[in-house]
């Protein structure tokens, strides 16, 4: 991210790429991109690979769009927290009609784009991945409700659905598992990293769940979320829709999960610096998700 | 403006000019490559 100084009145001429890049959030896009080519691959179709390339593009392009769309609509909220206060609207690097024109314009773009290259069914969840992200999430539930996590999980969790569609042109009980192992990894995923930066939520307003329930009833929450996620994990294997190899792997890696996620629940510690073990649980979350989809991906490809 | 600010702004537009052009020739470059994978598919 671009940290130059800049000079009252230049702002919106002058932003850096770098700050148009910033605006895409590339780290979430990164396990975006990942989720959306594991369910393309696990598709049991072939895609021509430039198409399939064309496929997982417009899927970073649309995380993309809905994340510039997002940061333009919490400019107020990012320059409360010193997590964003240095992102590009909110450090006074850009104009908000430029990061507002980016993303319109990337996320119109990615649909089009996706439509044209693969099919419309997956152009149209793509489109509603991208409407939930910046309406239902963003501008609706974030500022309002503790479960805004809960309910905009559902954002993240359709790159897989994408990636499937886009292979196949359907959608099957495989992706729609994945769909909900996504969406249920979501709460104890951001409640873990929410309890740690929780004085960040509490100054700009933002209502977390430990902001407005207590700690306590968040470590409650984190591990019943962990506990459906779990069946969520398992579901594929009790349905036969995969093999030995994802079955073997999701049990070790969920029951790695559920532990550190038992560890959080039971624990009191209110000093964000001691929180070693929520932030193990942050650390191992990402790591686990990546590995369950590669675990999807690799039992398919065993199977056959 | 100070002529240090302006050669500032003068970079940075031209940084993001090249930028632009780079995934502009990408696209053609995409746009291409799907045309062909098209074809052959159909």
């Amino acid at each position: 991210m671009a940290t130059r100084p800049m000079t009252g009145g230049m702002t919106g001429t002058t932003a850096d790429w770098r700050d148009f890049l910033a605006l895409t959030k590339p780290r979430v896009m990164s396990l975006v991109v990942f989720t959306g080519l594991c369910g393309l691959l696990a598709a049991p179709a072939s895609i021509h690979p430039v198409l399939a390339f064309t496929a997982i593009l417009c899927i970073a392009l649309g995380a993309g769009g809905a994340g510039a769309l997002n940061q333009w609509y919490e400019a107020d909220l990012d320059i409360k927290m010193k997590r964003t206060a240095n992102r590009p609207l909110p450090a006074g690097r850009m104009d908000r009609q430029s990061a507002l024109h980016f993303g319109v314009g990337l996320s119109f773009f990615s649909v089009i784009l996706l439509g044209v290259a693969t099919n419309w069914l997956a152009a149209s969840i793509l489109a509603a991945s991208i409407l939930f992200y910046v309406f239902v999430y963003t501008v609706w539930l974030k500022r309002r409700t503790p479960q805004n996590i809960v309910i905009g999980g559902a954002a993240g969790a359709f790159p897989p659905l994408i990636g499937w569609a886009a292979a196949t042109g359907d959608i099957a009980p495989l992706p729609l598992a994945l769909f909900a192992l996504i969406f249920f990894w979501t709460p104890p995923h951001f409640w873990a990293l929410a309890l740690f930066v929780r004085t960040d939520y509490a100054n700009a307003g933002v209502p977390m769940l430990p902001v407005v329930a207590g700690e306590v009833a968040t470590r409650r929450q984190i591990f019943g979320y962990t506990a459906i996620m779990a069946v969520a994990a398992m579901a594929p294997v009790l349905l036969r829709l995969t093999g030995l190899v994802y079955g073997l792997s999701a049990l070790l890696l969920t029951g790695i999960f559920a532990v550190l996620a038992f560890q959080v629940s039971v624990r009191r510690e209110s000093d964000p610096a001691r929180m070693k073990p929520e932030r193990r649980l942050f650390a191992y979350s990402i790591f686990y998700l990546f590995l369950m989809f590669g675990a999807v991906v690799a039992d398919r490809w065993v199977m056959a | 403006m100070t002529e240090d600010e302006e050669k500032q702004v003068r970079a940075t537009q031209r940084s993001r000019a090249l930028v632009t052009a780079a995934l502009l020739g990408a696209l053609v470059v995409l746009f291409y490559l799907i045309t062909i994978a098209k074809i052959g598919g159909g």
